[in-house]
């Protein structure tokens, strides 16, 4: 029996995380009522001190390291992938603070769930074997279940929580009946190892790919591609709109993550196989995202409509991956933009919505540049970003999957996908149009837009970004690059 | 001598009793939360099987991992569960129908 010691100081910001998530417990629970913000500010600057380890990570570890009995990677993607999710769940966190604070909600749960989320998710992206993919997504998943049936008295609330628990519980299942059939078919649990095994007869092949199929319907689920989409707008739009900030932005790159090591890094031989099913998935996730997202009036629902599309463009990248250099780093740019700015622009509704009164309706928009002309203006960056308009950050991201489909001989889906680019146009624009160039709805006193600075200074921050990576991409491209070197 | 196959039929029919409760059940929640035990008990019967014809442990090992977060789901499904009942008075799945587009 040998027993190798596993090197902790690579999994140093998890280990570091897990001991601040039982601190912050701790404390929240002998804190009085009126001391909850040290909660608050604990967990951000664990958010905080672990982006500034993954950076280090990022240039201190040139070569990847497998330890932890090879369940464990740390490389430039989940590196990469880490700082985005610290980066988000920052953002989440502050956005967070005062919606729930107005709510009710359970201030010091809310952030110590938040925090284990946020664990859950940098352990999904330094797995290397479906045990470690499991366990964060779980803990991942978990989490967010609670989170989103925290408002109580929110009868929409608890329904959505039901609706992501039942649909998250039946996408985990689907995903662990794939994994048992590829442990079945190849012996082993490992990534490494799934992905060098040889000689397998014919029968285990095709139990590997019987596997591949269960296993991309529960990650398709998790993401909310067509046709696995139907959770999505009802959660997205019934839960807490701090909580819908939250959901629709970091896991997707917790997601993402995984599904390279599943797809990409551990079964390259049924390469063939899950290109096709991604394709079709892509298209119609594209067509349907865009095309319902047209006929919404709520905000909220609209943007979940988008988020689905956005998937499906997101899935081009992995398609166009093993033909083209940039297909990878093409999609890693996209998803974590697109969360960033999802992230904004949820962050806008949360941030108008006062006590008992929510703001998503499309018309409740109707005029805003002449009640709150800032927040308008960082409106019209997500949006413009959303639709891929120059000089955001969503051109960028949206030329660099179409460049890389052009080089993948997939020049029809490139096609495609700018097509559905177009028709989703359309509704960001109108939204744009709404708050530009229409009178301001009647009855809603002057006090509803008035916004806190602090929640400003978050927003004006996420916006800029928007904008001033738009102008200078180059930086990012180049970390997601070096990612798949 | 019961084969591996054996095995597996079982699990796979526990796992379509399970999908099949999910999707076409118009009744009561609780019977989704089972049919949810029922997928993850499949899964189970998988990993065992595969993991004592194959003389591997690891499939063994994940089972643990598998059951120990399935009570943690089940603790998590059941308070939403609670937290719905309270507010609507009612576990019927077509009353959840206040979310639509």
């Amino acid at each position: 029996m040998n027993f190798a010691m596993p090197i902790f100081s690579v999994a140093l910001p998890e280990i570091f995380m897990l001991c601040m998530i039982t601190l912050a417990l701790l404390t929240d629970v002998f804190l009085p009522a009126r001391l909850r913000l040290v909660t608050y500010i604990l967990v951000q600057a664990t958010v905080v001190i672990t982006f500034f380890m993954s950076i280090s990570q990022f240039f201190n570890y040139p070569s990847p390291i497998i330890t932890f009995s090879g369940n464990y990677i740390i490389d430039k993607l989940s590196m990469l992938l880490k700082i985005f999710v610290c980066l988000i769940s920052f953002f989440v966190f502050a956005y967070s603070r005062e919606y729930i604070q107005a709510r009710k909600i359970a201030f010091g749960e809310y952030y110590v769930l938040g925090l284990l989320a946020v664990l859950g998710m940098l352990i999904m992206c330094s797995a290397y074997s479906f045990l470690t993919i499991y366990l964060g997504l779980e803990l991942l998943s978990l989490a967010l279940y609670a989170m989103v049936a925290m408002q109580k008295d929110s009868s929409q609330a608890t329904e959505a929580a039901m609706k992501y628990f039942v649909m998250g519980a039946l996408a985990s299942g689907l995903l662990l009946y794939g994994i048992s059939m590829v442990y079945g078919a190849t012996g082993s649990i490992q990534i490494l190892e799934i992905a060098n095994r040889e000689g397998l007869s014919s029968t285990q092949q095709m139990v590997e790919l019987f596997g591949l199929v269960f296993i991309l319907v529960g990650l398709l689920f998790k993401f909310g591609a067509v046709p696995f989409h139907m959770w999505v707008p009802d959660v997205y739009q019934g839960a807490s709109t701090n909580m819908t900030l939250f959901i629709a932005s970091a896991p997707k790159i917790a997601a993402f993550g995984i599904t390279i090591r599943i797809l990409v890094e551990a079964m390259p031989n049924l390469q063939i196989q899950w290109e096709h099913v991604l394709i079709v998935v892509a298209v119609l996730s594209m067509f349907f995202g865009n095309l319902l997202a047209i006929a919404q009036t709520n905000l909220k629902r609209m943007l979940a409509y988008s988020s689905i599309a956005h998937i499906g463009y997101m899935l081009l990248g992995i398609i166009a991956g093993p033909n083209s250099a940039e297909g990878y780093s093409a999609a890693i740019f996209y998803v974590a933009t697109y969360t960033i700015v999802a992230a904004g622009a949820f962050a806008i509704i949360a941030i108008l919505s006062k006590k008992g009164l929510e703001f998503d309706q499309l018309n409740d928009y109707r005029g805003l540049n002449a009640r709150n002309p800032w927040l308008a203006f960082m409106m019209l960056l997500l949006m413009f970003s959303m639709a891929g308009i120059p000089p955001t950050v969503g051109f960028f991201a949206k030329l660099g999957l179409l460049e890389a489909l052009v080089e993948a001989h997939l020049v029809w889906l490139a096609a495609l996908a700018l097509l559905f680019a177009i028709v989703g146009a359309y509704y960001y624009l109108r939204m744009v149009m709404l708050m530009y160039f229409e009178e301001p709805a009647e009855g809603l006193d002057e006090s509803r837009f008035t916004v806190s600075p602090n929640m400003l200074a978050v927003t004006t921050v996420n916006g800029l970004f928007v904008l001033v990576f738009g102008l200078f991409p180059s930086s990012l491209i180049d970390m997601c690059r070096v990612s798949f070197a | 001598m019961v084969s591996l196959s054996e095995f597996l039929i079982v699990a796979a029919l526990l796992f379509g009793i399970g999908i099949a409760g999910i999707l076409i059940n118009r009744k009561n929640i609780i019977v989704v939360l089972m049919s949810i035990e029922l997928i993850l008990l499949a899964v189970n019967t998988n990993f065992i099987a595969f993991s004592y014809f194959l003389n591997n442990l690891a499939g063994q090992v994940f089972v643990f991992f598998i059951l120990t977060i399935a009570a943690a789901e089940a603790a998590i499904g059941l308070a939403i569960m609670v937290v719905l009942f309270r507010k609507r008075g009612t576990l019927e799945v077509q009353e959840l129908d206040l979310l639509k587009g």
